[in-house]
């Protein structure tokens, strides 16, 4: 549906894309998860036109976006950061003005408006002017004007910045729902609500992709870093002896016996934490020793989060110039 | 470009916009009307024209100070940058809202000949043609106020900038009187206006090499002439602001004469502010 190949975004000197290669499929919800500053508006502007790229490409449906913009927009709905309102009109009046542009008219936009207004539930506040409505329907308003005109695909830039708890969990809701008929993207550098509502995950650092997974495969696969803890009632050395045999276990470490049992914590780095614990759980019990314990802690969408984006690829990029950079990206 | 003509027109009749726009630009006709036409006895309408243009120093800004500042102040700019519509779309939508809302009032002022032609002899043509080429000149005004609003997100920046040019343009045939008409007077006015020309070039491009270069050109062809016959310069610095005044050409219209050129240098105005425009916009998204 959305083929981002070789996307390179200059601000000045300020390098904000760095040669961003993905492809996005039709269905499902994706997160867009990266720390401030690194380069998740760019990319959203530029593949929705917003914005010109300095290299690279960004095809939706097989429309280019900037060459054949004006089908590649309509498959295509975005709502940024700041939600682009009118503040001295109703939403029923802006949402009228939108649909125009897409090209509704007559009947179909009347049918339009009033079923985007009831998906995102501002039946009651339709005819208020927006400068007076509340944060949360703000952003409904915002997302409604996206779905006008039955976009494939919905870009939402951090939709739930700046609501309370509440508003938060009825937007989550909405867009879950939206994911039932709609490719959403949506970014975030909350780090719980894309594992809450994304099915796929993309984690930029430094304008860069660093991975792209389903959470579950995100904690199972990326790190390496995963504890197995276990208890059994065999003596010291025959745990070490048994676990010398293991591959991809290191850091083993033995307690000394306590009542009998001995506490045993290790490390894996194989692709899957429960092939380890698996072959832990065979090479115990082949040799009849129970194994009265068994704890696996797997390295955390958080742990994994905070390892890929903190390393500095480019060692020579200060944090002031990252910082400038940011402030730079917000003036847009 | 319907949608944004809609919404744009909405807006100004639901604001005070065009209201105020009309009030003044009634205001100030109608008592050019009472001063020539009905105190003096004058039977020229022409000439409450011609004493009512001042009044596009104040009117134009205030009409204009918004269009596409305000968009970028509340970033709904992104919003007409993601719709599926041409930037060219959005500013001629924008445009054209303005001259419907420039219309309004007009209109009303169009019944005063025939008003007048009641009660005594008033030279329609003239009268008509003078209604029309102000027409023309305040969209010319219009398109250069849409330029201005394009350049920053602050109204009141717009506006000041947008009065001070109009303002400008307004006395430049009285100040091109006090100007040096010397050769080299005028080679360093020259000078100014490329340097000035350079920056526009170096905002819209963002492009050091082509804005020096476009400089570097220019000055050469200026030195260039200037050693072979220095003599073309004399005088040129006040005939350049005569040209470039937009009033000053709306005065031949006022003295009964229908003059075309007139009409095509401010449709070309129009158009190459309008064209600026865009481009300003485009650049927003080249950054």
């Amino acid at each position: 549906m959305i083929k981002v190949e070789h996307l390179t975004k200059y601000y000045g000197d300020f390098l904000a894309v760095d040669d961003l290669s993905f492809e996005i499929d039709e269905g499902h919800v994706y997160g867009f998860l990266g720390p401030n500053g690194a380069g998740k508006s760019t990319t959203m502007n530029i593949m929705t036109g917003c914005l010109s790229a300095t290299s690279g490409h960004v095809s939706i449906g097989g429309f280019d976006i900037f060459e054949e913009a004006d089908k590649a927009k309509r498959l295509i709905d975005y709502l940024p950061e700041q939600p682009p309102l009118y503040m001295n009109e109703t939403p029923t009046e802006y949402l009228r003005f939108v649909g125009e542009a897409k090209g509704l008219r007559g009947e179909e936009l009347n049918a339009q408006i009033e079923s985007v207004i009831r998906q995102v539930r501002i039946e009651g506040v339709k005819d208020r002017r927006i400068s007076a409505l509340s944060k949360g329907y703000k952003q409904r308003v915002g997302i409604a004007q996206a779905l006008l005109g039955n976009p494939k695909v919905i870009i939402l830039d951090e939709p739930t910045v700046g609501l309370d708890p509440l508003q938060i969990i009825e937007i989550r809701d909405l867009i879950r729902q939206l994911g039932q008929d709609h490719t959403v993207i949506l970014s975030s550098h909350i780090l719980s609500e894309v594992q809450a509502i994304c099915e796929k995950i993309l984690i930029i650092a430094h304008g860069r992709l660093v991975a792209f997974d389903a959470p579950d495969q995100l904690e199972r696969s990326l790190l390496g870093t995963n504890e197995i803890s276990f208890t059994t009632d065999a003596p010291a050395e025959r745990v070490r002896a048994i676990l010398a045999g293991l591959k991809h276990v290191f850091d083993i470490n033995v307690s000394q016996p306590e009542n009998g049992l001995v506490h045993t914590k290790m490390q894996t780095n194989a692709k899957d934490i429960y092939d380890t614990s698996r072959k832990v759980f065979f090479a115990f019990a082949s040799r009849e020793i129970p194994l009265l314990e068994l704890n696996l802690k797997k390295a955390s969408l958080e742990d994994i989060f905070i390892e890929l984006t903190e390393s500095t690829p480019d060692a020579g990029q200060t944090e002031d110039e990252q910082a400038a950079g940011e402030s730079e990206a917000n003036d847009q | 470009m319907t949608a944004v003509l809609k919404h744009e027109l909405r807006n100004y009749f639901h604001s005070f916009t065009a209201y105020v726009f009309g009030a003044f630009l009634l205001a100030i006709v109608g008592f050019g009307s009472m001063l020539y036409n009905l105190q003096a006895a004058v039977s020229n309408f022409e000439y409450v024209l011609s004493f009512g243009s001042i009044v596009f120093v104040v009117i134009v800004p205030i009409l204009t100070m918004r269009v596409i500042a305000e968009d970028r102040r509340q970033k709904t700019d992104q919003l007409l940058y993601s719709l599926p519509i041409t930037t060219t779309q959005v500013v001629l939508g924008k445009y054209v809202a303005l001259l419907a809302v420039y219309l309004v009032p007009l209109a009303i002022i169009s019944l005063y000949p025939l008003i007048f032609a009641q009660f005594g002899d008033v030279y329609l043509p003239t009268s008509y043609g003078s209604l029309l080429a102000i027409f023309i000149m305040g969209a010319a005004l219009i398109a250069i106020g849409i330029f201005i609003s394009s350049l920053t997100d602050n109204q009141g920046l717009a506006a000041g900038v947008c009065i001070a040019v109009i303002l400008f343009n307004y006395y430049s045939v009285s100040l091109s009187e006090y100007v040096s008409s010397t050769a080299f007077g005028s080679v360093v006015a020259l000078a100014v206006i490329i340097l000035a020309l350079g920056a526009i070039v170096r905002y819209l491009t963002k492009s050091e090499l082509l804005a020096s270069g476009v400089c570097v050109v220019l000055f050469a062809l200026v030195v260039l002439v200037y050693f072979t016959d220095y003599t073309k310069f004399e005088g040129l610095l006040p005939n350049i602001m005569k040209q470039l005044s937009l009033f000053d050409r709306f005065t031949t219209f006022v003295s009964g004469v229908f003059d075309l050129t007139a009409i095509v240098y401010y449709l070309s105005v129009a158009a190459f502010f309008l064209f600026l425009t865009v481009q300003s916009l485009e650049k927003r998204r080249y950054n």
